[in-house]
């Protein structure tokens, strides 16, 4: 069965992304979220989370490079970044969002380009994850079989 | 700090103790002190006066033993003067004189002798000398020489015969000259005269010489001092021995050792001379008495000096009396001490206990507490684990991973049930537990704890019945969660421990059930002999099994169906007296068949933990723990929680418990709410029910009553038939259409035989034209085994345990009445599906990831949901008049955030309000957006500040279910009143 043998790799997979708390609960909400209205609702969201992040991870570099940085709009970008990982539950990210934000507050540039390594860093890494996952899901869709929803 | 002052007061405290300690060790010290001198000053002052008295006495004594022997030195001198100078010749000789003298010497103890010396002037010598016969001679013996006057002893006693002829006014000038004053001053007084002392020549004694004038004849006494001289005829003399004197004095009189007797001569007060006595250094001169003595001589004067001879010793009394004080005053500060710190440690020890209860009280709580933490903590995990495991059974599983998952999940639930009592307990413990009062129906409850253990008991085949009096009111007031609690854990207990047979819950009004075993002591005799046949009887039962107190409940429940239709008849038409009070009070039993509880486990029923035997959690499971709890829910609502309980024949739990009775006002809503609705499409229903069993029956007629069912009841299938046609005749005549439609068997009057027996004899009856349908036949079971032995010949089946609303469905199934229409029914199981269905919802945020999830998870619950991704747009969006039901707003939005567009939104609306009024409900609610905010920290967006810019509340961003829903439901309800209709 090519599908048990997939949803086997998937749980294991997903079991292990979620131990080391790269996703969380809300992850798996929105897995409950999608239904046959909208077949591919995690993947568009990931996709969704995936681009913007870039997006938003390129704004925030662009104002760190910057001579006097404008910290008011580095914490307005770092919020978004921080809601929409919470949307998506990319814990890891949002949990540095969280101390980026923190030294946004606190005007540390050194603070700042810190956390923005660190937050590309768990990006990747999330990213990884999620193309992953995204790409077993694809699989076992693939396969005929469905996709297990995770619980942490 | 507090406690830092009180350790400071405590030093102060101790220390004060001991300078009070070492002040009154002082002060008694002073005091013993104080009163030893006292002491010693007055002892000395008495030896003082001791020694006064005494010495005076001596002085005294002295004085007159002295003045005796002048007075007989005085009566010689008269008897000289006499014998010797008035008679002619004179009659008195030497001889004469000296024997005289010595045969007086007893008169004159003192003298040593006495001596008569006669005045001789110069012209006078020779003739004198010549008829004397010897010469005057000095003291030195020798031949006196010339002088003007001489003064030769003539007469002397013998003992001082060697003066004889010796001129005693001559001699050494140191003596001899006072002699001669002396004789001078003598015969010019005419009083006795006395020399200083000296050694006396003989005895070497101090002693003094007394003179005293011999007067040749009648002078006068008021002669002058020459007349005297002129009358002088000689002088009589004598010796003094003051030594002895004194001596013998001192030996007669007590006291004599003690004191120190010094007689001394003070003429010349610069030197005193030395009468009598040793003149000791001034040592012990510190008590000393001086006394005068006057001997006669005006001259002369002597004085008496007395003193102690030792120093007088310090009194025993004055030592011993003080040392005594001061032991006791000792003891006394001792004791005072003792008391003190025996009273601070008691006070202190008080103290600590004090502390120590607080403490342990704390413990208590705290112990509660961690419980109740505890329990909520390990919950809340396993809420997951046993979720999780629902999921898992969800999946594909094969066999045996069934059977774990199941294990598992069986093993949670009972961890959960275990941990909610313990709360429970714990709550009870802290006093946490709050006995709720709200409006509930007692049966439907009691429906659902049935219900509950269907399972378990159709397993067991045992019968699990209800019966709730007529006559308990349908909405009640109390704690419906902790009431379904006790009668869960009661019959969870029952059902448990009975492996066949039944177990059967009652309720009745407390006043009834009295009123009815008031009215049944009479019948007991009757009752006992019933039961006392054999075991083979049938009882009178549930299920025919013998039960713990059958003579109460078999009979009296006989009583209390009789009595009850017959005493709600006649409350119904008079006066009610129990609805004058507000309470009611149930009494609710649970009655089993089962192994009953050993009699020497019976009193330990009720504490924690404790199960009949350590052998009944091993075959039943169990941690006992649950009728603890129930007891201590049951006296918390008021009533009390006992048993009987006879093994292997049953139990029956009996609690009571006060309820209130509802409100009228709020009658119909609440009981609309709050039962479980019942169809009320069977109204009018006839059934015939058969069934050997009258409490059965009763159970069954119940159940169908509440259906609004009209029951009658037989004995046997035969007996239903004849029913069936004579009620047909007569229904015929007075209620057509009302026949019987529903013919419901018990399984132990069924079987196939039967079965047929009466399909065919309905069927005849039909075509007989005596019935126009064919009444459905359903048959009562109790376990899902017996379906198969029924066959399919039953319309259809029931299985026990009976409830109003399953047997509702069933007949509603068999009837063919399809849903029943039931207005009544309000979907009150509010959800948030039920909520935001088919609303239209705006969500604005420029986050696009978390508008789309927020988009799908308002979807997910049906609502209508529009995105869009910044303030500006939600505001054209939302000019009204608009479509949205409400809007999600996100708080952090270039541009304008989220408070921003609230408060544009919310001048938008009030401006259109005012330009154009409402004229009906639907844009009167709508005038109103409710708009929530999102936001991802929930600290930063206060309600406050919501609330300030006119926003309706929060959630968080991502979305938690519970606090959507609780925010939407604010909001939704709101509107709902005007919305809906």
């Amino acid at each position: 069965m090519e599908s048990d043998r997939l949803q086997k790799i998937y749980i294991d997979f997903a079991s292990v992304v979620f131990r080391e708390e790269f996703l969380d609960n809300q992850y798996t909400q929105l897995q409950q979220l999608q239904d046959e209205s909208e077949p591919k609702f995690v993947l568009q969201v990931g996709t969704l989370f995936l681009e913007d992040s870039e997006k938003l991870l390129n704004g925030l570099r662009s104002i760190l490079d910057q001579q006097d940085v404008d910290f008011e709009k580095l914490d307005a970008c770092v919020r978004k970044l921080m809601g929409s990982s919470a949307s998506i539950g990319a814990k890891r990210v949002k949990n540095v969002c969280m101390a980026f934000h923190n030294s946004c507050k606190n005007g540390s540039k050194e603070g700042c380009l810190k956390c923005l390594q660190q937050v590309a860093q768990e990006y990747l890494l999330v990213k990884r994850k999620l193309e992953t996952l995204f790409k077993l899901e694809k699989q076992i869709l693939a396969a005929g079989g469905s996709v297990p929803v995770l619980s942490q | 700090m507090g406690l830092g002052t009180v350790a400071e007061g405590d030093k102060r405290w101790w220390w004060n103790r001991n300078v009070i300690m070492v002040l009154w060790m002082m002060l008694s010290v002073g005091f013993c002190i104080g009163l030893h001198c006292h002491m010693r000053t007055e002892s000395l002052r008495k030896a003082g006066e001791t020694l006064t008295s005494m010495c005076e006495e001596r002085a005294r004594m002295l004085q007159e033993q002295f003045a005796v022997s002048v007075n007989h030195v005085h009566a010689l001198a008269i008897l000289v003067s006499t014998f010797h100078y008035q008679k002619n010749p004179p009659a008195l000789d030497q001889v004469t004189f000296a024997n005289y003298a010595a045969r007086t010497s007893f008169e004159r103890p003192l003298l040593n002798g006495v001596a008569y010396a006669e005045r001789v002037v110069h012209a006078e010598r020779e003739l004198f000398e010549n008829q004397q016969g010897w010469m005057i001679k000095t003291m030195k013996r020798e031949p006196s020489p010339v002088q003007d006057e001489y003064a030769p002893v003539i007469y002397s006693q013998e003992t001082v015969s060697y003066i004889e002829a010796l001129d005693m006014m001559s001699g050494e000038v140191h003596w001899n000259q006072e002699d001669r004053e002396n004789i001078l001053r003598a015969r010019a007084t005419g009083k006795a005269v006395l020399t200083r002392p000296f050694r006396l020549l003989e005895s070497n004694h101090l002693g003094v010489v007394l003179t005293f004038p011999v007067y040749l004849s009648g002078l006068p006494d008021d002669a002058t001092t020459e007349e005297r001289v002129k009358a002088t005829a000689g002088y009589l003399g004598g010796a003094f021995d003051v030594e002895s004197l004194v001596e013998n004095l001192l030996h007669q009189l007590a006291g004599n050792q003690e004191i120190v007797v010094n007689v001394y001569d003070v003429t010349n007060t610069s030197e005193p001379l030395t009468m009598y006595g040793v003149h000791l250094p001034d040592g012990h001169m510190s008590l000393s008495h001086v006394s005068m003595l006057d001997f006669g001589d005006p001259f002369r004067k002597h004085q008496m000096k007395c003193r102690y001879r030792k120093k007088p010793p310090v009194s025993l009394s004055s030592i011993t009396t003080p040392s005594g004080i001061f032991v006791i005053c000792m003891l006394v500060g001792y004791i005072g001490y003792a008391a003190w710190s025996h009273y601070d440690n008691v006070k202190e020890d008080f103290r600590k206990m004090e502390e120590l209860k607080k403490q342990a009280e704390a413990a208590d709580v705290a112990k509660s507490q961690f419980l109740a933490t505890v329990s909520h903590e390990i919950r809340t995990p396993m809420n997951g684990v046993l979720g999780m495991l629902d999921m898992l059974l969800d999946t594909d599983l094969n066999l045996t991973q069934k059977d774990y998952a199941q294990t598992a999940q069986v093993c949670g639930r009972a961890l959960i049930s275990l941990i909610n009592e313990v709360l429970d307990r714990a709550k009870i413990e802290a006093g946490k537990l709050e006995i709720e009062s709200v409006p509930f129906d007692l049966r439907s409850i009691l429906d659902d704890v049935i219900s509950l253990f269907s399972a378990k008991s159709r397993e067991k085949g045992i019968e699990l019945a209800v019966y709730v009096s007529d006559r308990v009111p349908t909405i009640l007031t109390g704690d419906p969660g902790r009431f379904r609690q006790i009668i869960t854990n009661l019959v969870g207990n029952s059902v448990k421990f009975t492996e066949r047979g039944h177990v059967f819950v009652q309720v009745h009004l407390a006043e009834h059930v009295k009123m009815v075993i008031d009215a049944k002591t009479g019948l007991n005799g009757h009752a006992n002999e019933m039961n006392i046949t054999s075991a083979t009887t049938v009882f009178n039962t549930l299920s025919g099994l013998e039960v713990a107190n059958s003579r109460n409940t078999c009979e009296s429940f006989k009583m209390l169906l009789s009595h009850g239709a017959s005493l709600s008849c006649t409350f119904r038409s008079g006066s009610v007296p129990e609805s004058i009070a507000d309470k009611v009070t149930l009494v609710v039993s649970v009655e089993d068949t089962g192994i009953g509880i050993p009699v020497h486990a019976q009193d330990r029923v009720f504490t924690p933990f404790m199960q009949a035997d350590s052998s009944t959690s091993r075959n039943y499971g169990g941690t006992g723990i649950g009728l603890s709890i129930s007891k201590c829910l049951v006296e918390l609502m008021g009533g009390k929680m006992n048993f009987t309980s006879r093994p292997h024949v049953g139990s029956t739990f009996t609690f009571t418990a006060v309820l209130q009775k509802c409100g009228k006002s709020s009658g119909v809503n609440t009981k609309r709410s709050l039962s479980e609705v019942l169809p009320t499409c069977f109204r009018g229903m006839r059934a015939i029910l058969v069934d050997r069993q009258p409490v059965r029956a009763a159970v069954t007629k119940y159940h169908l009553r509440r259906l609004s069912i009209i029951t009658e009841d037989v004995r046997t299938i035969n007996e239903a038939l004849h029913t069936l046609s004579g009620q047909n005749g007569y229904l015929n005549s007075s209620q057509p259409g009302k026949q019987p439609s529903i013919f419901l068997i018990e399984k132990d009057s069924w079987d196939p035989k039967i079965d047929f027996h009466i399909r065919n004899q309905l069927l005849q009856r039909k075509e007989a034209g005596h019935i126009e349908d064919v009444p459905k036949v359903v048959l009562l079971l109790t376990t899902e085994s017996d379906k198969t032995r029924a066959g399919s010949h039953a319309d259809n089946i029931i299985v026990k345990p009976l409830r109003a609303s399953t047997m509702a469905t069933c007949f509603q199934q068999m009837l063919g009445m399809g849903k029943c229409q039931n207005k009544d029914i309000v979907d009150n199981s509010a959800s948030l599906r039920g909520l935001l269905d088919g609303k239209y919802i705006l969500v604005v945020d420029d986050n696009k990831v978390n508008l789309r999830v927020a988009a799908a998870a308002l979807k997910k619950y049906g609502a209508k949901v529009e995105c869009v991704e910044s303030g500006k747009s939600a505001l054209s969006l939302l000019q009204p008049p608009h479509k949205f039901d409400a809007c999600f707003m996100d708080v952090q939005m270039p541009e304008m955030d989220g408070f921003e567009a609230t408060r544009q939104i919310r001048i938008m609306e009030s401006k259109a309000y005012k330009e154009a009024p409402p004229d009906d409900g639907s844009v009167m609610a709508k005038r109103h957006l409710p708009i929530l905010a999102m936001t991802a920290d929930v600290i930063q967006a206060t309600y406050e500040e919501c609330a300030k810019c006119g926003m309706d509340g929060y959630v968080s961003k991502p979305f938690e279910e519970a606090q959507l829903y609780q925010a939407v439901a604010k909001f939704v309800v709101s509107q709902q009143i005007p919305g809906s209709s």
